[in-house]
């Protein structure tokens, strides 16, 4: 997809019914029928840019009424405040009922161990969502997770089977045929629906831009204290200070993804509009999770590994 | 830009993943970080410094044996169109998710080792593919270089699928010699087969016609809307609109409709899309429509152009993939998902199997895990159905265990339409 050529490609008008809109009509598709099949759904919501297409998505799927299920967000703790407070305002104009289910909330019950300060939550994370998940009877979860962001991720079902333990079972997916997405599950089990797996993160930045869809602030190229740290660049703050001789400096960076403030890199970048957000994906020769990620470099499979625990 | 889906298929260690990591690498659609991802995974088991199967072999149970267990899909773009390809799997045990990855493909890339020929899994596949409605095939005899570019084993092999896919109603059929291994014919045409004048694989692809996996392969035939209603969206201060995706052909404000199954007519008064109203809804897009008339009208139902309505029925003939590990038999209860409507359902009867190397039907009493057979089956409500070389999406459906809620299998309204063959019993 990072092809040089692409960017002008991109810019190209489109005839008809390009493709954008057939992977819009259908993901809508996609939770049009989960949302019916299923008893009790929830759309993870972490204020990334995936989950905010995937909101957008979802209220368009049902205007003019309101959503049929609410939003929740699995707080690390370790946040970007420009997210918390993204979040906040987008949810409160929809009027929509948002969940928070805190990685706090499991350390403070001994659920999970507090890594310390500065340690990543990332991994916390899969037992305060199945916790939350059990607690609320959930039996279908819309995540924004895309195929191309991982090769574990790329053998994903749209409609993915969790087992009553949360565990995702790659050897023992459901087969998956057309578009006949069927959720029915048993009693403790339940769902992971991702409508926006066919998405490249090239057509979600043009799709944000063809819908002025909201993104918190930090996906844009601003000035920020960061220290390099196992080839990433991790901005200071409450939960990540310099280590040793580590030098911090000031840089002119964004953010590819928004995750766990303390494995969560910035990439260096002027981008400061869409376009020019575009442009420098389409030219991109690192992926996405790849600049960004420090949770995914643990192993070869850390993303196998996390999702059959029951990770997003 | 237009858009490609395309599925690897073939036996297994025939080179499909090989392939398609080939593919992806030599058109420089991977990222630094993910070839040295695979170099670094190439190594530490010891096979070689790119094993570019790798490239789609992303779990750690498909790395250790070198097999590909479920399908991976990878998105392409050339500057020609975009592409979305699935890996499949070529081992038996996991056809259930080599239909998967068919059965929204627009081709099928058929891949053969060249010093195998066809296996009983290459025919296995191709046949699925085709009965999925897959009518365009690029077959690849692989690792050519192992037979240094023989022409006549190239030639054997091309004339049986040729003659494999004319049986199957195969409409397009490009056969290309190539090595995956060292890329000869994939992107770019290789000196390697001096008597070889065809495309190269990435040449066949782009220049393959597209068309959405939705619409018949028979784009003249197409004449009939089709509406499966999802949701029914509830208007403020009253009314009702009713939301799904159009298949079958445009559907226009103003055209008569039919409400199956209950068959009431109405006319469509507006048709609200995703970023507006429309006057004409395009085939894959997600609307929601209004009727003139105030009926009952449910999730499940099908709104269908009404002077080409397809029949409503609850015994029907259907073209089965079976996937259970337990066998199919005459009096088996499942569910069938069928559009939008989940409905109970039995087996009346095993009309057939079909045998895959030979492509003739046999008499069966039952059908077991991964066998292709004709059932006749019965639902608890009635469904509005079209054969499926109508409609791929209200000519299929899929059966669901009543115990587990897992997809068992794949089905296709009607009998497959095979061509002449040469001995066997004839479908009616």
């Amino acid at each position: 997809m990072q092809h040089d050529k692409l960017a002008e490609m991109t810019q190209a008008p489109s005839r008809g019914v390009d493709h954008l809109e057939l992977l819009e009509s259908h993901a809508v598709f996609v939770i049009r029928e989960v949302a019916a099949e299923s008893e009790r759904p929830v759309l993870l919501f972490s204020g990334g840019k995936d989950s905010a297409v995937l909101l957008h998505l979802a209220v368009k799927a049902f205007l003019p009424a309101k959503l049929p299920f609410p939003i929740m967000h699995v707080d690390t703790g370790h946040n970007f405040p420009e997210v918390i407070e993204f979040r906040d305002r987008w949810v409160d104009e929809l009027g929509e009922r948002l969940i928070v289910a805190k990685v706090q909330d499991s350390i403070d019950k001994g659920r999970v161990v507090d890594p310390g300060p500065g340690g990543s939550r990332n991994r916390l994370q899969t037992t305060t969502l199945l916790d939350a998940i059990n607690e609320n009877g959930f039996d279908a979860c819309f995540g924004g997770a895309r195929r191309d962001e991982d090769k574990a991720r790329a053998k994903e079902r749209v409609l993915s089977f969790r087992d009553g333990f949360g565990q995702w079972d790659p050897k023992r997916q459901r087969p998956e045929l057309w578009q006949l997405y069927q959720g029915k599950v048993r009693p403790g089990e339940h769902l992971r629906a991702f409508p926006l797996s066919d998405w490249t993160e090239l057509d979600i930045w043009q799709y944000i831009k063809r819908e002025s869809i909201p993104l918190p602030t930090i996906y844009f190229a601003h000035r920020r204290q960061i220290v390099e740290r196992d080839a990433m660049l991790l901005a200071l703050s409450d939960w990540v200070s310099p280590h040793g001789d580590e030098v911090v400096r000031e840089e002119l960076v964004r953010f590819r993804t928004v995750g766990d403030a303390t494995c969560t890199g910035a990439v260096a970048s002027s981008a400061t509009t869409i376009e020019e957000i575009i442009a420098e994906v389409s030219t991109s020769r690192i992926s996405e999770r790849g600049a960004t990620r420090a949770d995914d470099r643990f192993s070869e499979t850390a993303m196998e590994d996390r999702k059959r625990e029951g990770y997003f | 830009m237009d858009l490609l889906r395309f599925a690897a298929v073939g036996s297994v260690d025939d080179g499909k993943s090989t392939l398609i990591g080939r593919l992806l690498f030599d058109t420089r659609q991977l990222f630094d970080d993910q070839m040295e991802a695979v170099a670094a995974a190439s190594a530490k088991r010891g096979v070689g410094e790119m094993d570019l199967s790798f490239v789609t072999d992303g779990l750690r149970a498909e790395r250790e044996q070198g097999i590909t267990i479920d399908v991976a899909y990878r998105y392409a773009a050339t500057p020609k169109r975009k592409f979305i390809i699935a890996d499949c799997p070529g081992h038996v045990q996991y056809t259930r998710n080599m239909a998967t990855g068919a059965s929204t493909a627009d081709l099928a890339l058929v891949v053969i080792d060249v010093s195998h020929g066809l296996r009983e899994q290459t025919r296995r596949h191709a046949c699925i593919a085709a009965l999925l409605g897959v009518k365009q095939f690029v077959v690849c005899v692989n690792k050519m270089d192992l037979v240094k570019w023989d022409k006549e084993a190239f030639d054997r092999i091309a004339a049986e699928m040729e003659s494999l896919a004319a049986r199957l109603g195969v409409s397009s059929v490009t056969l290309i010699p190539v090595s995956a291994l060292i890329g000869d014919n994939v992107v770019e045409r290789s000196h390697a087969a001096s008597w070889y004048d065809g495309p190269s694989v990435r040449e066949a692809l782009e220049d393959a016609p597209v068309g959405s996996w939705a619409s018949t392969s028979d784009q003249s035939a197409q004449s009939a809307s089709r509406l499966p209603v999802q949701w029914v969206l509830r208007r403020p201060g009253g009314g009702r609109s009713y939301a799904g995706m159009v298949n079958g052909a445009p559907l226009r404000v103003g055209d008569t409709v039919a409400v199956l199954p209950e068959g009431k007519k109405s006319t469509i008064t507006n048709i609200a899309g995703l970023r507006g109203p429309l006057e004409v809804a395009t085939v894959g897009l997600s609307v929601s429509v209004d009727l003139a008339d105030d009926l009952d009208v449910s999730r499940g139902d099908l709104l269908a152009t009404f002077d080409a309505a397809p029949e409503v029925v609850t015994r029907f003939d259907a073209t089965v993939c079976w996937f259970a590990e337990t066998p199919l038999e005459p009096g088996t209860r499942l569910r069938v998902k069928h559009t939008t409507r989940v409905t109970p359902a039995r087996v009346l009867s095993i009309r057939d199997r079909l045998d895959v190397n030979h492509l003739r039907f046999d008499s069966a009493s039952q059908l077991v895990s991964n066998d292709i057979g004709v059932v006749e089956i019965e639902t608890a409500t009635p469904l509005a159905v079209d054969s499926y070389s109508n409609d791929r999406i209200t000519g299929s459906f899929v059966l669901i265990d009543e115990a587990t809620y897992a997809t068992v299998a794949a089905c296709m309204v009607g009998w497959p339409a095979l061509g002449e063959a040469p001995e066997g019993h004839e479908h009616p």
